[in-house]
């Protein structure tokens, strides 16, 4: 009798502590349930809601324009918040908080900007010059422990490294507010793509008042944050779902047709794929074993980033000559690889073929001609070619056998793209044995920075949109060289970009083309590929821009056509 | 009883240290960068950020006020998801976790119980067979494929249920069924085994012999003495929910907790990994604590020797 007694207490206490439990636990995700249904409604009559549903790979990180530093704080922030200029179709300069082209010293130090009085904040505050002069100084004050500040603005604006390391004080930033709509920023150097730059969210203005009284809650919540976008966040319920509605106080709000943008964070494609075939949402990204499914369907596509791959290839290691000092060495490499076979089978995620350093689409010359376009493919797969640059090499070099060693990721792509890159190059030289090295990629920073590797699997994606984003990698003893490559053409090319050309468009294109020929003329490194994304996205989604820098998608002039879906 | 209870949460706070300091260890060994775009700074730039997060202090340093904001239960602020606290990060995705946990547990277990009293009961007969070949399957197929399946079917198919994503009670049946296979199987196997043997008792031969009822002898003598060794693989069972619900997470996007540990490692945001690790660790112990006094409660033996 006293045993069941005890047995029955205790199976009502366990009972009524997971009862407890599970009430908890949907009371809060009941009142997370606000959005429900809107992915059905959305099929309504022609062009009816204005509602996109669409995916989104991870929470995201920060929605603080001061310390967003990945692909989705960089996304929304840029919706809700704007800066002087915004990104528009192809990547042109559309007006933002400034009104008209900036006015710039003889110089090329002094950007004198007029920002429109009409523009303000969701809680009715005008945006004043001020705004920009607090944000900046925030993004750049070590206290806030951004990255993007000291990177974009380092070794631009005047004093920004002094200022990021203590050594100046805040208010020495060259940027100050002469009247409330007026902005004037110093420049530590000529750059003429500023104007590109200020379209990225390190550089949009912040309203002080709001964010000192928030403090520590900053844009932790959507109620913490400020709005003077095109769109203000009402809704976030972390690593879940996220709501985005117009916002009727922006200053260009009728150009913004679309309504509300709701985000569902998803992580795994095939659930993706499942909720876009189910109509729950109106766009979900493909990994490449869904591209062949999927490929000839006609709401397929494909967008290209602009990142680009390439080998690099190091011509000293560590204080030693790697047989890569030899050029007809690093021409038989950078030729011995058929990059079809790269894009196609192996990546096939909508990546393409690059012979170049410059992605394609990313920027046009003052003729309106596309960079790639007018330099063409400087460096292709040639297989005869490569065969004999590598018997000249290994004469040079006095060599028969030849071994180099190529440092990648460990993720499973880097693995299937190493194997492919080992069997092409061995196949094609002669002699030549790869030892493939696959390391965390913090590791492979870390060896990328001591130079330790014959050749290191590597790309770069441009945070702006001008050619010194690529052209800047390679001068001698650079950052982000790391390969012992030295051209005094090519670094005088660079330099006279930024100095004596900075000024003249037409002078300065032609000093990055022709350095780029160098640079390939020398096969300092051997180009693979240029990136891409492959989606699923729905017919209704329409007038949604894709940029070739900062966000990857421009929401502001994008609108719902219903009736298309329908069809 | 207070005395082995007592004595026990000694064992486990000094369990705690000890997971706390090896997992501390374990994460400065680690190779990696807590920032986004480490490539893109120099080193001087990089030093400035570390210095807001304390990295740049002397290891000891870094240990001695990590277990000091441990001891007052503050788990630090999260380096990926900047400013935010990681036990408001934790907070917010144990309900989730917690919901599909139980209630994977709990159907899991009663049908399991149920599975394998049938087999039992008709010991060899056709739904024997069939039991056994469910509890096989449950336990040999992995849960993510039940949930792709399920997925596939149920959502994408016959548009029964929603595919995936959290917004009410309809949206956690599917990860609660595929989550609690692994334990009906595993609740079943071992209900047979216990119940076969348990019947075979003398005490069943000799209340037949009294002349109970069969229903009777079952109910009253066979299930509650087949019960007991249930209770030591419930606790087990509910830890390995709790930390494996990470792959039906991921699957149904379920904004829960173990999908946060491996983003967290995956971008090396220590803070949010230790919290996460001593999250779970004591879950763990204070489950084993649970299921210990459970026993003792249910089993007398137990907790004679626990005093003596």
């Amino acid at each position: 009798m006293r045993k069941s007694n005890w047995l029955l207490l205790a199976l009502v206490l366990v009972l009524s502590s997971f009862l407890a439990a599970c009430s908890g636990g949907s009371n809060s995700s009941g009142g997370s349930g606000g959005g429900e249904g809107s992915g059905d409604s959305a099929s309504g009559s022609a062009n009816g809601d204005q509602v996109y549903n669409l995916t989104i790979g991870d929470e995201i990180p920060s929605m603080d324009s001061s310390l967003a530093d990945d692909q989705y704080g960089i996304q929304w922030t840029s919706e809700i918040q704007e800066g002087l200029y915004r990104l528009a179709e192809d990547g042109s300069l559309a007006e933002g908080i400034a009104t008209g082209d900036p006015e710039v010293s003889e110089d090329g130090l002094t950007w004198t900007f007029t920002l429109r009085e009409d523009a303000e904040w969701e809680n009715g505050d005008p945006v004043t010059a001020n705004d920009f002069v607090y944000a900046w100084q925030r993004a750049i004050n070590p206290d806030t422990g951004s990255e993007y500040g000291p990177y974009m603005m380092g070794g631009v604006i005047k004093n920004a490294t002094a200022v990021n390391t203590g050594e100046a004080e805040l208010d020495e930033l060259g940027v100050k507010a002469v009247d409330d709509y007026t902005l004037e920023v110093q420049l530590e150097k000529p750059v003429p793509y500023f104007e590109s730059l200020t379209t990225f969210p390190t550089f949009m203005p912040l309203n002080q008042k709001f964010v000192e009284e928030q403090g520590e809650n900053y844009a932790l919540e959507a109620d913490n944050l400020l709005s003077n976008g095109p769109f203000k966040m009402t809704e976030w319920n972390h690593g879940s779902t996220m709501q985005f509605v117009k916002n009727d106080t922006y200053w260009d709000a009728d150009t913004v047709q679309l309504e509300e943008i709701n985000l569902q964070v998803v992580k795994d494609t095939a659930t993706g794929v499942n909720l876009y075939d189910t109509g729950a949402v109106d766009r979900t990204s493909l990994t490449a074993e869904f591209v062949d499914q999927r490929i000839n369907d006609e709401d397929y596509l494909p967008v290209p980033d602009m990142a680009s791959w390439y080998l690099k290839l190091n011509q000293n290691r560590m204080g030693e000559e790697t047989p890569l000092a030899n050029e007809n060495a690093r021409k038989a490499v950078a030729q011995a690889i058929d990059k079809d076979g790269l894009v196609n089978v192996v990546l096939n995620n909508g990546s393409t073929v690059s012979n170049g350093l410059m992605p394609k689409d990313f920027v046009k010359g003052p003729d309106g001609k596309d960079f790639r376009e007018t330099n063409g493919d400087l460096l292709t797969y040639d297989a005869e070619a490569a065969k004999e640059a590598w018997a000249t090499a290994k004469e040079e070099l006095g060599q028969d056998e030849i071994t180099l060693e190529i440092l990648t990721g460990d993720t499973d792509l880097s693995t299937q793209m190493v194997d492919y890159l080992k069997e092409q190059l061995e196949t094609n030289l002669e002699g030549l044995t790869v030892d493939v090295m696959q390391v965390p990629f913090q590791q492979r920073l870390d060896l990328d920075t001591a130079g330790d590797f014959d050749i290191e699997v590597s790309g770069w994606g441009p945070d702006y949109i001008d050619p010194y984003t690529f052209m800047n990698l390679f001068v001698t003893d650079g950052e982000n060289n790391r390969m012992a490559y030295s051209s005094e053409e090519y670094d005088s090319l660079v330099e006279q970009a930024s100095t004596d050309n900075a000024t003249n468009p037409e002078a300065r294109w032609q000093n990055f083309l022709d350095a780029e020929k160098v640079l390939l003329e020398d096969a300092a490194i051997a180009p693979l590929y240029q990136a891409g994304y492959s989606y699923l996205q729905s017919p209704k989604l329409q007038g949604v821009f894709s940029n070739p820098a900062g966000n990857d998608f421009e929401y502001k002039w994008a609108y719902a056509d219903n009736a298309a879906a329908e069809e | 009883m207070a005395r082995y209870i007592g004595q026990r949460v000694i064992y486990m706070i000094i369990t705690l240290f000890l997971i706390a300091t090896i997992s501390f260890v374990l994460m400065k060994l680690l190779p990696g960068s807590p920032l986004a775009n480490a490539d893109k700074l120099t080193e001087a730039q990089q030093e400035v950020i570390f210095e807001k997060y304390g990295l740049n202090d002397p290891i000891p340093v870094q240990y001695v006020n990590y277990l000091g904001g441990l001891i007052q239960g503050d788990l630090g602020i999260s380096f990926k998801y900047d400013n935010r606290g990681v036990s408001d990060i934790l907070a917010d995705r144990i309900g989730p976790s917690a919901q599909l946990g139980i209630q994977a547990l709990i159907i899991g277990t009663v049908l399991g119980i149920l599975l394998g009293l049938v087999s039992a009961i008709y010991h060899n007969g056709i739904s024997d067979y069939l039991s056994t070949i469910v509890a096989v399957l449950g336990t040999s197929i992995p849960s993510f494929v039940f949930a792709g399946l399920l997925q596939y079917f149920v959502a994408v198919k016959w548009g029964i249920l929603p595919v995936a994503t959290w917004n009410g009670f309809e949206y956690s049946i599917l990860p609660t069924i595929a989550l609690a296979i692994f334990p009906m199987a595993t609740c079943a196997r071992f209900m047979r085994t216990e119940m076969i043997e348990v019947l075979n008792e003398d005490y069943i031969t000799t209340a037949r012999a009294k002349g109970l009822a069969g229903t009777a002898i079952i109910f009253k003598h066979g299930i509650r003495n087949a019960l007991i060794p249930l209770v030591t693989i419930l606790g087990p069972l509910a830890v390995g929910l709790l930390t494996g619900t990470l792959v039906i997470e991921q699957i149904f996007s379920v904004p829960g907790i173990g999908e946060q540990f491996v983003t967290s490692v995956t971008s090396n945001d220590f803070p949010i990994i230790m919290g996460t690790t001593m999250f779970f660790a004591v879950v763990f112990i204070v489950m084993i604590l649970i299921i210990d006094i459970l026993y003792g409660l249910i089993d007398p033996r137990i907790r004679l020797s626990g005093k003596d």
